[in-house]
Order: structure tokens, then C-alpha cells, then sequence
């Protein structure tokens, strides 16, 4: 389709002249910065990038991406990105949207949509918390949590995306955080990469409704105790001065310091293909265990849906041959009224 | 017709008639539909017009014998031009008591009744809701009013398959095919249809050689049963049909929906890809389109209604033809993704093959009542254009319809079938795909505005749509999305003037449509008392109701609408021409709402919600009551 050879492009070539509407401060802004910073890296023409979102404030990102951009409803952007995908497999299709569009409304469309492993890539945007319509709770809110609609406490307990995504049958699952950019960017570099649904989650700060959610995970003070980073084949270590990991204590872990005849030989190894043990991993929450970012889960076993679906198509036109519309209309039994 | 069966043993007269409506109903396990289809195709083949409706049990394995579980199929055919299955049946067929119930209140006085004897027993009785002291073919007033014809199917079967070594439950499978002969005989219609179907069915294609030859027994000692067996005093015989010359073949209308959207993507050069969930009763536009891939098909079986039509606008806007197909209820679901559409200016068809509600309702049963859902049942100022087929050979035309409009404007397209023609069938001549126009697409690869920027919502100004730029074409980059947009830019814009023109020229944009939809056609005289109005699935009900009051000396007319928005552009002059107008409806007056509203007259509804067509005697005794004959 292209003749000519790939351009050059810099982060700027994908931001448009629209005003970027984002609260002061919000953590949309560093997400959006990352994802400008990457593209360019990918080797792909702007051209075949198509950024879908539903509703709400991280939704707003496809009009600040000069690619093209579908602002769909609220929940729906897994089905756009699908059909996209069916109309046309050769391109780039990212879904960038919050978590009450991604888990709460559109919740059905985006376990179907990994189960099916349709090759797309999807950034949730982590706020736990309705930031567009105001401040309600939204499905990752903690239990308990005050909002303008729970005034006395949320009575619902949350979500875990990341559990949800390695039950939905998610073959890329991966955590990062809006405050840092580099990892942003290596986090996606490899989504974008994985052949299958990736879903990156990013923690996002609310400044206006939610502000400080992930104060612990991010601020340079807490964040080496409460997070842990993944590498693969790596062991599991973490803590501001090296000093903790996670261990395998019968079927469950367990943060052990290092020293006292424990060393990092002894710690579990991250292992990036085990299903089993990424779903361990999603289930790590501070302040009881440090919470993993990176790579959680990577599997290239599945075939896309996408694939699949054309594969299945190339396969009759190549037994049967291209289908003949005069003979298909005049199948079964015919009959001839003559002139008379 | 086969030699086997062609030496008459006794001298029975032959009648010829125009037409015959025969119905055979059974329990669900009784093999109904096959047998009605069979002799169909055996009449379409011999040459008769012929127009069907399998009437489904709502369950699908209901307990054996009840009321609820039985299946009927309605074939009428015809030496003339027929529109319909017909009204009064004139011939059923029973296969047990729950048949005989549920079916007998609709064959005509004086008509041929056979049942098989061997299920009128008091078990079955009391499964139907008869008393089990009351035989109903003994009843005076019934053998009164029809011809009761007692047939022992059960035993004469297993007698003339005793050498078939078959078990009892297989030889009793036949019985249908043994009533199919005892039919074929008393309508002098060939059994060689039937059994090279019987032939490649059992015997090519599932392997079972012996259940094909037992078919193929029972079909004929059925035959030789109604010829030797002296119950019929005489036979009927039903000549061919002056149809128009050329290649036919049967055709139900979820099968030409399905072959009239293959074709539009064809004539437009594109694939197809249609997103839908499983719904009665269009599901089989899924299966039917799912087994054409080798024909530019892509089919997606979403995880709900609102998945599906949101794949089908993804699609569409990555450049393909996007079609997405439900019943009532996922129209309802559907709602705001087809508004998303209005916005975005895409173009989509939605196929909505109506069935009686509300709610869940009736799935198995028709009614028109989705029409002001389909006009009006979205957030906001959100115009689509409704077009309506009309009969089961029409959907093919109406499908291609469907697309053209929906890519020339830029819009969904909703298409409003019903059960009623999606499962009745008819004979369809086979277009000359050749002459059938080629859809013109366009996709811009140039930027529009002098600047070098792209407008993505610069209209043309004959057709008022915008440029369908799609994905992968460079420098044409833009964002699409259900804000509202300022006009050229697409940019959100809360502009109060700009909104209001936006809400105007997408209004607009639809109405255009009327620039190039047919004019309505008149049905009889161009003026007169009476124009009895319908849209969709009435067509042939409404149509032969009229030929009938015309014939009895009355001055009505018909027209039927197939475009419901916008309206032929001579609608208003074509309701001027009548004193009064009727529109019947299987609703409670949507049609007639709009009519009324739209153009101010006194317009006057016939309407009924019976999960059923109209009667065309109840059409025209209430058509004479409105008009005071
Ligand atoms: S409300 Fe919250 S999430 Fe929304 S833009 Fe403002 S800071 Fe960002």
C-alpha cells in the first residue's frame, strides 16, 4: 500500500492543535506525553494508527493524538476497536480510556474482547474514581471510600483489572504509573509489540476528585517499599535499599528480608509465561505486599481473533475458490417459466 | 411425474381449482416444516406460484402432544399470481390431537381434514386439553362442518415398512412423508422432487442409505393409500402459473436479506462484515451469511447487541460495509450506537426483523410494531433513513437499497423486516446481476481544504454527506466522535448556532434521500374512495385485499411503502387523490401516527396484534365498514 519509505517522526508529528483539556495537574497528561514518545519509536506509519476510546476524562485522548481517532460511547471502545480490527487487521489499534468506562459499563466488552485476544492494545487509565461526571465512585474505588454518591461509604468492594484480565484470558498483562514516564514507555513499547489484547494499567492521579490514591506507590519517599518492579528471570527484590523479595511459602508468598541465611537465590524468580503465577502477582496489594509494575504476564501461545477470523476466510477462498455471486444466487433447485 | 406412481388403478374425477391452501401441523418431533418445504418445492418446481409460512412452535422440544409444542406450515399455490399463504386453509393435515386444536378454527367450511387416526386416543386427548371422554372426530358439528378424513398413518406406516429393519421409533419418522403422498395424490403433484431430496439428504449426504429408502416407501404407499383407498371422491388439480419468463427458484426473505447484502458489498466493491448477536427470528441472516465467507464476508457474533453494532460502526469506519442485524429488543439495545452513527456520519444498516411484543413477547410470532422505534427511539435529533421489504423476494432488492442509500448519505439505514416474510417463502426470478447498478463508493486520498488540512465534515452539496476518509490513507489523519462537531472542522464545538445547524443539516442530509427513492405506485385507480396504505410484510395481504374489493365493484386502491423515511416525494399527492385513507397495520397505528401528523388527514387504521398476518377477509370487511358498504 506504501510505496514510499517510513518517515521520520518525532513526538510532536502526533499531537494536534486542540487544546489539551485536562485538569492542571492530572495524570492524563504525563500518559499522553509517553504514548507521543513512543509511537515514534515503533516503526509504523502514523497513517495505521487508529486511537479509540468511551467516556469519560481519559477518553478525551484520541483528540490530542493527530492519528486517526474514534470518540466512541460510553463502555464500547472494545467493540469499536474490534470491528476496526475485522475491517482492517493491518492496523495499529490502541484503546485508551478510564476505569469506569473499561471496567463498570463497558466491563462485558473488555473481557470478551481479551478472552477473544483480539490484537489490540489497551491503556486503562486507573483513577478509581468518576472524574467527568463529577466524583462518584467508580469499580476500583476502595470498599468504604466517601464519595459524592457514597456519603457514607462505598459498599462495594473493587475490582482487580489486573486479576480480571489474567482470568479473562488476557494474553499481555502489564502495570505502570503516570508519574513515571520512562517506564511508561518501556511498558508500552513491549505492549505495543505483543501480538494478542496487551492491557497496560496505568495509576493515575485525579488531581481534582481523587488526589494522593497512589501517593504511595508513587512518591519517591514510599514508592520502593510499596511497589515492587518485574523483570523477567530476574528475582523478585524490592524495598529502598534492596533489602526485601518475595518468596514462595507453600502456595502463597511471602515478603522476606534478605540476610539472616536468606539470599536472593532463595527468591522466586519472575517468570513472565506463568499464567498461575501472574495471577498471584495481580493479587499483591500494600500495604501487606509490595505491588508489582512491569510485565506481569506475556504469553505469544494464542493466535489473534483477528488472524483467526481471516485465516478462516483465506482457507475457503483457497479450498472452494473465490465465490461466484451468479452461481451462489442460483443454488438449490431452479425452475424455468418459458415464454408463451 | 414417475412412472411408478402413474398407472391409476380406479377412475377418480379431477377438479381444477386456482389455488389451494393446505396446512400440516404436528408435533415439533413430527417433521412439519420438511414435509410443508417438500411440497413446496414439489408446486414451485411443477410450475404454481406458491407463497408459505411456517408457523413455529414458542418451544422448542415442548412435552409431546401439547398444544404448545405444535408446528404448522401453511403453503398456498396457485395457477394465478398469489401474494399471500392464503386466509382459510382448505386443506389440513393433523398429525394428533394438539394439531387438530390449535389449527381447525382456520379451514374453511366444506374443507378436507386428514388425520392420523392412530393419535386420537384419550393420553393424547388429555395432553391438548380435551376431555378424555370427548373425541373430537366424533363430534357431529365438526363432521358437520368438514370433510374428516380418518387415515391410520401410525399402523399403515409400520405396515409398509415391516421389511424396513428400522426400529419402531425410526419407521414412525416416516409418517410424515406418508402423509406427504397421501397429499401428493389427492393434488396430482409429482413424488420426484421428494425423493431426490429424500435421495441426497439420507442417502449422500448423512450416510443412511435405509433411512432414505424408508422415506421413500412411506411417501409412496401414501401416494398408492389415496389412490386406492377410495376416501377422496375426487382429486384437485392446480395448474401452472402465468409467472414472468425466466430462472426461479424458492426463496424465504431472511435468505434474500442475507444474499441481498452479499450482493451490495459486491456491487460496492467491498467486504462485508456483519456484526450480530443471536435473535430470533433473525438469526438465520448469522448462520446463512456465516457460511459465505468465500464471498468477501466477515461475520462476528458479538457478546451482546450493543457489541454488535458497535463493531459494525468500528468497521465502517475502517472503510467496510457494515451491517448489523437483530429483532426488536436489540433494536432497543442498539439505540445509542446507532445515534453514535448519526453523528459520526458512517454509514450502517441495522436489520431489524420485527416479532411481537413488547419485551420478549412472542419471538416466534410477527407483528409491524418497531416502526416509531426506528423512526424516532434515540437520544437527541438522531434521523435515519427506514426503508421497509415488503414480501421475501423483495428483501433482496430492499437490502442493496439499504446500502446504497446508507453510503450516498452517509447514515445508518435501518431495515425493517418482520417474521412474517423473513421465514415465508416465495418464487423468486433470478436478477440479472449484471444489471444491477454497481454502489459508488469514494474514499478521499486528498486533503479538501486550500490550507492542506482535511475537513472531514465538508459536505458535498447535492447529497449534503461528508468524505469517508479512512484509516491507513495519509494525511487525512482526523478524529471522529459522538461530541457535537463544528461544521467542516469536525472539532467539538458547543456553539449554540452551530448546533442548531448541525441538528438541521443532519435532518436534512436524510431527507435528501427522497431525491432518488421510487415514487410510490398506485395499485388500481389513481383516485377513488378508499387507498388502503400499508408498509412492510403486508404487502401481499393488503394487495390481494384490494384486487378483491375491486373485483366486488369498490373503488380502492393500494399502495405499499417501502421507504418510511423520508417518503416518496409523492406520497402527499397520492393521499390527496382519496377520500378516505386506511392504513393497516399489525400495530396499534404507528404508521398511522405519522401519516396523520406529517400531512394532516384523517386517516384511519385497521389494527391487529395477533402474532399473525392480517386475514384478507377481515381486511375486507373492515375496509367496506370504514368506507359504509
Ligand atoms: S477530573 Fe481528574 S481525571 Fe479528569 S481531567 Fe481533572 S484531574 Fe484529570
Amino acid at each position: 500500500m506504501h510505496d514510499t519509505q517510513l518517515p521520520t517522526y518525532k513526538p510532536k508529528d502526533f499531537a494536534t492543535d486542540q487544546d489539551v483539556r485536562w485538569c492542571p495537574g492530572c495524570g492524563d497528561y504525563a500518559i499522553l506525553k509517553a504514548v507521543q514518545k513512543t509511537l515514534p519509536t515503533l516503526g509504523r506509519r502514523k497513517e495505521d494508527y487508529v486511537f479509540v476510546s468511551g467516556i469519560g476524562c481519559a477518553a478525551r485522548f484520541p483528540y490530542y493524538m493527530d492519528t486517526y481517532g474514534l470518540h466512541s460511547i460510553h463502555g464500547r471502545a472494545p467493540a469499536f476497536a474490534t470491528g476496526i480490527k475485522l475491517a482492517n487487521p493491518a492496523l495499529d489499534v490502541w484503546l485508551v480510556s478510564g476505569d469506569g468506562d473499561l471496567l463498570s459499563i463497558g466491563g462485558n466488552h473488555t473481557m470478551h474482547t481479551m478472552r477473544r485476544n483480539v490484537d489490540i492494545n489497551i491503556l486503562l487509565l486507573n483513577n478509581r474514581i468518576y472524574g467527568l461526571t463529577k466524583g462518584q465512585y467508580s469499580p476500583t474505588s476502595e470498599f468504604g471510600k466517601k464519595t459524592k454518591s457514597t456519603p457514607v461509604g462505598s459498599p462495594d468492594y473493587p475490582v482487580n483489572p489486573l486479576s480480571w484480565a489474567i482470568g479473562g484470558g488476557c494474553t499481555f498483562v502489564a502495570r505502570s504509573i503516570d508519574i513515571d514516564v520512562l517506564h511508561l514507555e518501556k511498558v508500552m513499547a513491549r505492549a505495543a509489540a505483543h501480538r494478542g489484547t496487551s492491557f497496560v494499567e496505568v495509576y493515575q492521579d485525579c488531581n481534582i476528585y481523587n488526589h494522593q490514591t497512589w501517593f504511595y506507590a508513587s512518591q519517591k519517599k514510599t514508592r520502593p517499599d510499596s511497589t515492587i518492579q518485574l523483570e523477567p528471570g530476574k528475582p523478585m527484590i524490592f524495598g529502598a535499599d534492596s533489602d526485601k523479595g518475595l518468596q514462595m511459602d507453600g502456595t502463597r508468598l511471602k515478603v522476606v528480608e534478605l540476610g539472616n541465611g536468606v539470599s536472593e537465590s532463595d527468591l522466586l524468580l519472575h517468570d513472565e509465561t506463568d499464567r498461575g503465577l501472574a495471577f498471584m502477582l495481580t493479587q499483591l496489594s500494600f500495604p501487606e505486599f509490595p505491588e508489582p509494575l512491569g510485565i506481569i504476564y506475556a504469553s505469544t501461545e494464542q493466535e489473534t481473533y483477528d488472524h483467526v477470523v481471516h485465516e478462516q476466510i483465506r482457507q475457503a477462498i483457497e479450498m472452494d475458490g473465490k465465490g461466484d455471486l451468479h452461481k451462489l444466487l442460483h443454488e438449490g433447485e431452479t425452475w424455468v417459466v418459458e415464454d408463451d | 411425474m414417475s412412472t411408478d406412481t402413474d398407472t391409476a388403478h380406479r377412475h377418480v374425477d379431477t377438479k381444477p381449482v386456482d389455488a389451494v391452501a393446505i396446512r400440516f401441523c404436528g408435533d415439533s418431533g413430527d417433521g412439519m416444516q420438511l414435509t410443508g418445504g417438500l411440497f413446496t418445492n414439489t408446486a414451485a418446481l411443477f410450475g404454481n406460484d406458491i407463497a408459505t409460512y411456517p408457523d413455529f412452535p414458542a418451544e422448542i422440544r415442548a412435552p409431546r402432544g401439547t398444544t404448545f409444542g405444535v408446528s404448522g406450515f401453511q403453503v398456498q399455490f396457485a395457477s394465478t399470481d398469489i401474494f399471500t399463504p392464503g386466509d382459510a386453509v382448505n386443506a389440513l393435515v393433523a398429525m394428533n390431537p394438539a394439531g387438530f386444536k390449535t389449527n381447525i378454527m382456520d379451514v374453511e367450511p366444506g374443507g378436507i381434514v386428514i388425520v392420523n387416526e392412530d393419535e386420537f386416543n384419550k393420553a393424547n386427548f388429555k395432553k391438548c386439553g380435551y376431555e378424555a371422554s370427548y373425541d373430537p372426530l366424533d363430534d357431529d358439528e365438526l363432521n358437520r362442518r368438514y370433510q374428516i378424513v380418518r387415515v391410520p398413518m401410525t399402523r399403515l406406516t409400520r405396515e409398509s415398512l415391516t421389511d424396513a429393519g428400522m426400529g419402531a421409533k425410526d419407521v414412525d419418522r416416516c409418517r410424515n412423508m406418508y402423509a406427504l403422498g397421501i397429499v401428493c395424490w389427492l393434488y396430482d403433484r409429482p413424488l420426484d422432487p421428494t425423493i431426490r431430496f429424500l435421495d441426497n439428504f439420507f442417502g449422500k449426504k448423512k450416510d443412511k442409505p435405509e433411512v432414505a429408502a424408508a422415506n421413500i416407501k412411506a411417501l409412496k404407499a401414501g401416494f398408492f393409500f389415496g389412490e386406492t383407498a377410495e376416501l377422496f371422491p375426487v382429486r384437485y388439480q392446480v395448474a401452472r402459473a402465468r409467472l414472468n419468463p425466466g430462472k426461479y427458484r424458492k426463496i424465504s426473505g431472511n435468505e434474500a436479506t442475507a444474499l441481498g447484502f452479499v450482493t451490495a458489498a459486491a456491487k460496492a466493491n467491498k467486504q462485508l462484515v456483519y456484526a450480530s448477536y443471536p435473535i430470533t427470528p433473525a438469526s438465520e441472516v448469522l448462520h446463512t451469511l456465516s457460511r459465505l465467507k468465500r464471498y468477501g464476508v466477515t461475520t462476528f457474533q458479538a457478546e451482546d447487541e450493543i457489541s454488535a453494532v458497535c463493531a459494525a460502526i468500528g468497521a465502517s469506519f475502517a472503510g467496510q460495509l457494515a451491517l448489523t442485524g437483530t429483532s426488536g429488543p436489540g433494536l432497543a439495545l442498539k439505540g445509542e450506537g446507532i445515534g453514535l452513527a448519526v453523528m459520526l456520519e458512517v454509514p450502517l444498516v441495522v436489520i431489524d426483523v420485527q416479532r411481537a411484543g413488547p419485551s420478549t413477547g412472542m419471538p416466534t410470532k410477527t407483528e409491524q410494531a418497531d416502526l416509531l422505534m426506528a423512526l424516532w427511539g434515540r437520544p437527541g435529533e438522531s434521523p435515519c433513513i427506514v426503508v421497509a421489504p415488503r414480501s421475501p423476494s423483495d428483501c433482496f432488492d430492499m437490502a442493496i437499497e439499504a446500502f446504497r442509500l446508507a453510503v450516498r448519505y452517509m447514515c445508518p439505514v435501518i431495515y425493517l423486516s418482520d417474521g412474517y416474510i423473513a421465514n415465508g417463502a416465495e418464487p423468486w426470478l433470478l436478477p440479472d446481476l449484471d444489471a444491477i447498478e454497481p454502489i459508488q463508493i469514494e474514499h478521499p486520498s486528498e486533503t479538501n481544504n486550500p490550507d492542506g488540512t482535511f475537513l472531514p465534515y465538508k459536505r458535498d452539496p447535492e447529497t449534503l454527506a461528508r468524505p469517508w476518509a479512512i484509516p491507513g490513507t495519509e494525511g487525512l489523519e482526523h478524529r471522529l466522535g459522538g461530541l457535537e462537531k463544528e461544521a467542516d472542522t469536525g472539532n467539538v464545538s458547543y456553539d449554540p448556532e452551530n448546533h442548531d445547524q448541525m441538528v438541521r443539516t443532519r435532518a436534512a442530509k436524510v431527507l435528501k434521500a427522497a431525491d432518488i427513492i421510487p415514487l410510490l405506485e398506485v395499485r388500481g385507480p389513481e383516485s377513488g374512495d378508499a387507498l388502503l396504505l400499508g408498509w412492510g410484510g403486508t404487502y401481499g395481504t393488503i394487495t390481494t385485499a384490494g384486487d378483491e374489493l375491486r373485483e366486488a365493484g369498490h373503488s380502492v386502491s393500494t399502495a405499499h411503502l417501502q421507504y418510511l423515511n423520508p417518503f416518496p416525494k409523492n406520497l402527499p399527492d397520492v393521499l390527496g387523490r382519496f377520500k378516505t385513507i386506511i392504513i393497516p397495520e399489525i400495530n396499534l397505528g404507528q404508521l398511522l401516527k405519522v401519516i396523520r401528523a406529517e400531512y394532516l388527514i384523517d386517516a384511519v387504521g385497521i389494527n391487529e396484534m395477533r402474532g399473525k398476518m392480517f386475514r384478507i377477509a377481515d381486511l375486507v370487511e373492515k375496509t367496506l365498514q370504514i368506507i359504509g358498504r
